[in-house]
């Protein structure tokens, strides 16, 4: 007759929510086989070789980028989307686990999806040459923080404000928008300069910049970072505000 | 009225919704003075048609909807801010269900259950609600009946000590409907507050140790179902009874009742019957060597009273 203490059912949930993400087929096509796509072809088509650097070294922080994407924005929102429509939400925030522990277990799923999805695209892509500087890491780490937070709260947003038939048109749409031409995969600096500036804005460009920098000379990106963050919290305040429940 | 304090208190409840686009932006007032209470070990039934707003006043107690006006006391705090310790002493089984669809029955069970700090067992639940014999099934898959079944061991697996059952019965055959009541009036005699809607009036009467019918956003009626059924003015009984067709009845004799016959040969005869028309009716079976086919005598039901409350016609 009384709650579990919130770590163990944010913890909980987490893992729930995990485990669901990894046993739905498309989640995992969005999540592990598009991304290895892209992997191969920047590997072994000479697209990425205008930009001066090893084709993997310019290419394989942009389908991490696109990572980030497919698990947090696309896959967590449609997931969310069908959740509210059959009345989960609801449910769920009845139990101790409550609203604030719903979403905490739902960004820890996504943390640990996209753990998994790094770990497989960055081992096929050092298998296929790749030498990543060691002092990427703790830059990469700063760029997925918000990276996460903004993308994760989009998702939701949509999710929260839509029908779900709804959420998965636009959140695979806009998926497909971002990774052409939003800046993730596709330098912005390679893109035509009419559109430079807008695409420099957008939280998908700053996190692809953002995982370059880190991932190519092991530097920390502070424009992209902020941009990010920016993003995450307006984008957060969003979702609190205009997400529904039912 | 027990002295303990009620599991649930909501008086002059006001719930508005919308705007509503469709009636130019105005607010719709769902609920408009619902007042009630639930007490620890007893069923409370709120018993309404289609709309009349039961959900809405169980969603407010439940702290899933924000009360436009009055008040309301889960466990003598306010639902809508409730925590984790609040909302881990209350069970909530949602009219839809909540059951996510791609999960099978047994691991939901024991991830709501870990929800909890000292939860039921999982599997004696899961057998007592014959929820094993579908255990391979995935949620999507379920019968309504099953869901159903689910969505109650779901509410009922953190040990609550209130229990919120939005029509428990919809779905539901026989035999589980059984189970199901059986389960509810045990769970109230171990002391649980058990709160329920319900437009079925059979289940009211089974169930309900105390009703409130709900109409148009209102608590029109309540009390015991004898209370409701036992009105000192509805001393009305009606007698049924299948003979041949066409007989003429003594009416002269039986002037303060309404006799009819609504449909061949099978009569009725409506009023505040006593033990001396009855012996009329009998005598002149007698006289004409009358063996009716079937004979029935039947009080005031709480279907008459809801009917009278809440109107005959569908709105």
């Amino acid at each position: 007759m009384s709650a579990s203490p919130l770590p163990v059912r944010v913890l909980q949930h987490g893992r729930y929510e995990t485990i669901a993400m990894l046993r739905n087929g498309e989640q995992l096509v969005l999540a592990i086989v598009l991304p290895l796509l892209a992997l191969s072809a920047i590997a072994f088509t000479p697209f990425f070789d205008v930009l001066g650097v090893p084709r993997l070294e310019a290419g394989t922080p942009g389908v991490i980028a696109l990572c980030v994407l497919s698990t947090a924005f696309t896959g967590q929102g449609i997931a969310t989307g069908f959740d509210r429509r059959y009345g989960v939400l609801r449910f769920l925030s009845t139990t101790p686990l409550g609203r604030s522990g719903l979403i905490l277990g739902k960004v820890l799923a996504v943390g640990a999806v996209l753990a998994i999805q790094i770990t497989v695209i960055g081992t096929t892509a050092v298998l296929l040459g790749w030498h990543p500087p060691f002092s990427g890491i703790l830059p990469v780490l700063a760029m997925l923080v918000p990276g996460i937070a903004a993308f994760t709260a989009l998702g939701l947003l949509i999710a929260g404000t839509l029908r779900p038939e709804a959420t998965l048109a636009v959140t695979n749409l806009t998926w497909v928008l971002l990774a052409a031409v939003g800046g993730t995969v596709i330098p912005r600096s390679s893109m035509p300069e009419v559109i430079q500036p807008v695409v420099a804005l957008l939280p998908s460009a700053a996190l692809g910049d953002g995982l370059r920098a880190a991932l190519t000379s092991g530097t920390f990106d502070a424009l992209s970072f902020a941009l990010l963050c920016g993003w995450a919290a307006v984008v957060g305040l969003a979702a609190v505000r205009w997400f529904k429940w039912s | 009225m027990p002295s303990s304090p009620p599991a649930v208190e909501v008086s002059g409840l006001v719930k508005d919704f919308g705007p509503v686009s469709s009636l130019d932006g105005k607010m719709i007032r769902v609920l408009d003075g619902v007042s009630l209470r639930a007490d620890m070990g007893s069923v409370t039934a709120l018993l309404g048609a289609n709309g009349a707003g039961k959900t809405t006043t169980l969603e407010c107690a439940q702290g899933l909807q924000k009360p436009s006006g009055g008040s309301v006391r889960l466990l003598g705090e306010d639902p809508w801010r409730a925590g984790a310790p609040l909302r881990s002493r209350v069970g909530i089984m949602l009219q839809e269900g909540g059951l996510p669809p791609a999960v099978r029955p047994l691991p939901l069970l024991h991830h709501v259950a870990g929800m909890y700090a000292s939860p039921l067992n999982v599997e004696q639940l899961a057998a007592r609600l014959g929820i094993d014999s579908f255990a391979r099934t995935s949620v999507r898959r379920l019968s309504g009946g099953q869901k159903q079944r689910l969505a109650l061991a779901c509410a009922l697996v953190g040990n609550p000590e209130v229990l919120f059952l939005d029509e428990p019965s919809a779905g539901l055959d026989p035999q589980s409907r059984n189970i199901v009541f059986e389960l509810i009036t045990e769970l109230r005699d171990e002391g649980l507050a058990i709160i329920l809607t319900t437009h079925l009036l059979d289940d009211a009467q089974r169930l309900a140790d105390y009703v409130y019918i709900i109409d148009q956003g209102r608590t029109v009626r309540q009390g015991t179902v004898a209370e409701l059924t036992a009105h000192t003015a509805d001393a009305a009984r009606e007698l049924r009874f299948e003979a041949r067709i066409g007989l003429t009845l003594p009416a002269d004799r039986l002037i303060h009742l309404d006799v009819t016959e609504p449909s061949p040969g099978k009569y009725c005869v409506n009023g505040a019957l006593t033990p001396e028309d009855l012996a009329v009716i009998a005598a002149w079976w007698a006289e004409n060597g009358i063996l009716p086919a079937s004979i029935s005598l039947t009080s005031r039901s709480l279907e008459d009273v809801f009917l009278d409350v809440s109107g005959r016609s569908i709105r």
